[in-house]
C-alpha cells in the first residue's frame, strides 16, 4: 500500500511533531514509537501515564427498539442485562463457532457504543447492516477519534481535568467534560493498567491530546508499546491470537460468554460453542515464558520432548516490565497446565519454554 | 586499522587479517532498543551477505549478516547478558563477532566512513 492511499488519524500532525515513527497499521499511518523508544513508553505507561491514539478503531452507535436484543444474535455476550453506563468484552462470532472480531459494547440511555478493531471495521459494519432488523439504526461515528489514557496515574490526571470521569469504575462509561470539551470517557483500555479510553469530536482531538499531554504524568506511546503491554497482560490481538478459526473456547474467553446465553445460545456458532464449553477443546490459548533469553515470536512451532508438534505462538516478543521474553500461543490441551515444559523451535533450535499463567504482569483495574 | 561500512549497516574494523563486526549507529537507531543479540558459534564459517548473528528489538527480530568470508574467531559474549550495550556504544563496546579474513579483496567494494555517510543521508 503506498503512502498516498493510507487513512490518516485527526492527530497524524501531533504525531509528526513529536517525532513519531509512522508506520502503516489496518491501512491507517500511525505511530509505532516517539523518540522515547518502545522500552521507555511502555515502562512509562506501567509507572505514570501514556497517551495512545486508537481513532483508527472502528465506533459504532447503535440504536433502536430492542438494541440489545438484536445485538445478541450476534455475540454471545449479556448485553441486554448490561446497565445504562456499564461496558462489556464481547465477540462477533460466525456460524463454525470461529471469531470474527472483538469488541467492547458500552450501554447510554438511548443506544450502544461499540468500538471495534480497525482492521475488521468495515466487515463488522457489513455485518451488522446485513444482520441486525431493520428497526435498529447504525451509526458509523466516521467524525470520532478515540483516545487512551492508561497507567497508574491516568486518575490522577483525570481528577484534574475531568472529575466526573475519574468517579467511573473499571468498565464504566458516561459523559464528561474534559478540560471544557466534552468527551464519551470509559474506564477501560488494553494495558492491564487502570485507565480511560476517551471518545472526541474529531476536530477537537487535537486540543484534547494536547491538553493530556501539557499534564506531568503523562507521555505519547507509540503502538510498538501498545502491543507488548496488551502481551504483558495476557490481552488477545485479533488477527493473531484470535481470529475466524479460534473459538473462545479455544481462546480461553469462557468468561465472555454470558451466563443467560450459556442456556439460551442464539448467537451464531452456539452449538458449537456451548458444546465445548461443556466438553473442552482440543487446543486451548496458553501463557508461555521462554527459559532463555531469546524472544519468541509469531509462529514459532511449539513442540513436546519427543519432536512432536503440539501448536504455536500466536503473540510474543520481550515484556519491558516483566524484564525477558513473554508469548502466548495455542498448544495441545493436554500440555496447557500450568509448568509443562514445552520445547520452541527458534531458528532451527529447540529451546525450552514453560507453560505460564496470565497475566505476565498483573492487571491493575480500578474496580472500586 | 581500517574502518569499513556496509549497506546492511554493519562496520567492519580491520586489522591485518582479523575484522572486528558491529552494526552501526544508524542501524541500532533504526532498531529500538536491543532485548537480544544471538551470537554466531567460535569456528563458524561465514560467507560474505551470509547470516552470521541476529538482534533482536522489542518489536521484532533482524538478520546480521557477514560483510565479508572467513572464519568467526571470538565472539562478545557480553551481550548475552547486556544487549543494550549494542545501543549505547554500537561503534566500541557493542561489537559482535571477530572474524578471521580468507579474501581480503572482498573489502575493496565496502565504503568508508565518508561514503556511509552519505549513503545513510541518501536513505532520509
Amino acid at each position: 500500500m503506498s503512502a498516498e492511499t493510507l487513512f490518516t488519524t485527526p492527530l497524524n500532525a501531533l504525531h509528526r511533531e513529536l517525532g513519531g515513527k509512522m508506520v502503516e497499521f489496518a491501512g491507517y499511518e500511525m505511530p509505532v514509537q516517539y523518540p522515547a523508544g518502545i522500552m521507555a513508553e511502555h515502562l512509562h505507561t506501567r509507572d505514570k501515564a501514556g497517551l495512545f491514539d486508537v481513532s483508527h478503531m472502528g465506533q459504532v452507535k447503535l440504536s433502536g427498539e430492542n438494541v440489545a436484543a438484536a445485538l445478541e444474535t450476534l455475540v454471545p455476550g449479556e448485553i441486554q442485562a448490561l446497565k445504562p453506563g456499564r461496558q462489556r468484552y464481547t465477540l462477533f462470532t460466525n456460524e463454525e463457532g470461529g471469531i470474527l472480531d472483538d469488541l467492547m459494547v458500552t450501554c447510554f440511555t438511548d443506544h450502544l457504543f461499540l468500538v471495534v478493531n480497525a482492521g475488521c471495521k468495515a466487515e463488522d459494519i457489513a455485518h451488522m447492516r446485513e444482520h441486525l432488523p431493520s428497526g435498529v439504526t447504525l451509526e458509523v461515528m466516521f467524525e470520532r477519534a478515540l483516545l487512551a489514557l492508561q497507567g497508574p496515574a491516568a486518575k490522577d490526571v483525570m481528577n484534574r481535568l475531568g472529575p466526573k470521569g475519574a468517579e467511573l469504575t473499571f468498565m464504566g462509561g458516561a459523559r464528561v467534560e474534559i478540560g471544557g470539551i466534552w468527551c464519551t470517557v470509559t474506564r477501560s483500555g488494553y494495558t492491564g493498567e487502570d485507565g480511560f479510553e476517551i471518545s472526541v469530536d474529531e476536530d477537537k482531538a487535537e486540543a484534547l491530546a494536547r491538553l493530556l499531554l501539557e499534564q506531568p504524568e503523562v507521555m505519547p506511546i507509540g503502538l510498538g508499546a501498545r502491543d507488548s503491554l496488551r502481551l504483558e497482560a495476557g490481552l488477545c490481538l485479533y488477527g493473531h491470537d484470535i481470529d475466524t478459526t479460534t473459538t473462545p473456547i479455544e481462546a480461553g474467553l469462557n468468561w465472555a460468554i454470558g451466563k443467560r446465553r450459556r442456556e439460551e445460545g442464539g448467537f451464531p456458532g452456539a452449538d458449537i460453542i456451548l458444546d465445548q464449553l461443556k466438553t473442552g477443546t482440543k487446543r486451548k490459548r496458553v501463557g508461555i515464558r521462554p527459559e532463555g533469553r531469546a524472544p519468541m515470536r509469531e509462529h514459532t512451532e511449539l513442540t513436546d520432548a519427543s519432536g512432536k508438534t503440539i501448536g504455536e505462538i500466536t503473540s510474543g516478543g520481550f515484556g519491558p516490565s516483566v524484564g525477558g521474553p513473554v508469548a502466548m500461543g495455542y498448544v495441545d490441551t493436554a500440555l496447557a497446565s500450568e509448568g509443562t515444559e514445552i520445547t520452541a523451535m527458534v531458528r532451527g533450535k529447540a529451546l525450552p519454554a514453560r507453560v505460564a499463567s496470565m497475566p505476565f504482569t498483573p492487571h491493575r483495574y480500578h474496580r472500586g | 586499522m581500517t574502518r569499513k561500512y556496509t549497506e546492511d549497516h554493519e562496520w567492519l574494523e580491520i586489522a591485518g587479517d582479523i575484522a572486528t563486526v558491529g552494526i552501526t549507529d544508524y542501524a541500532q537507531q533504526q532498531l529500538g532498543d536491543v532485548v537480544f543479540v544471538e551470537l554466531p558459534s567460535i569456528g563458524k564459517k561465514v560467507t560474505k551477505g551470509g547470516d552470521a548473528a541476529v538482534v533482536e528489538s522489542v518489536k521484532a527480530a533482524s538478520e546480521v549478516y557477514s560483510p565479508a568470508t572467513g572464519e568467526v574467531v571470538e565472539v562478545n559474549s557480553d551481550l548475552e547478558a547486556a544487549p543494550n550495550t549494542v545501543n549505547d556504544d554500537p561503534h566500541g563496546k557493542g561489537w559482535f563477532f571477530k572474524m578471521k579474513l580468507s579474501n581480503s579483496g572482498e573489502l575493496d567494494s565496502l565504503m568508508d566512513e565518508a561514503g556511509y555517510k552519505a549513503f545513510v543521508e541518501g536513505l532520509a
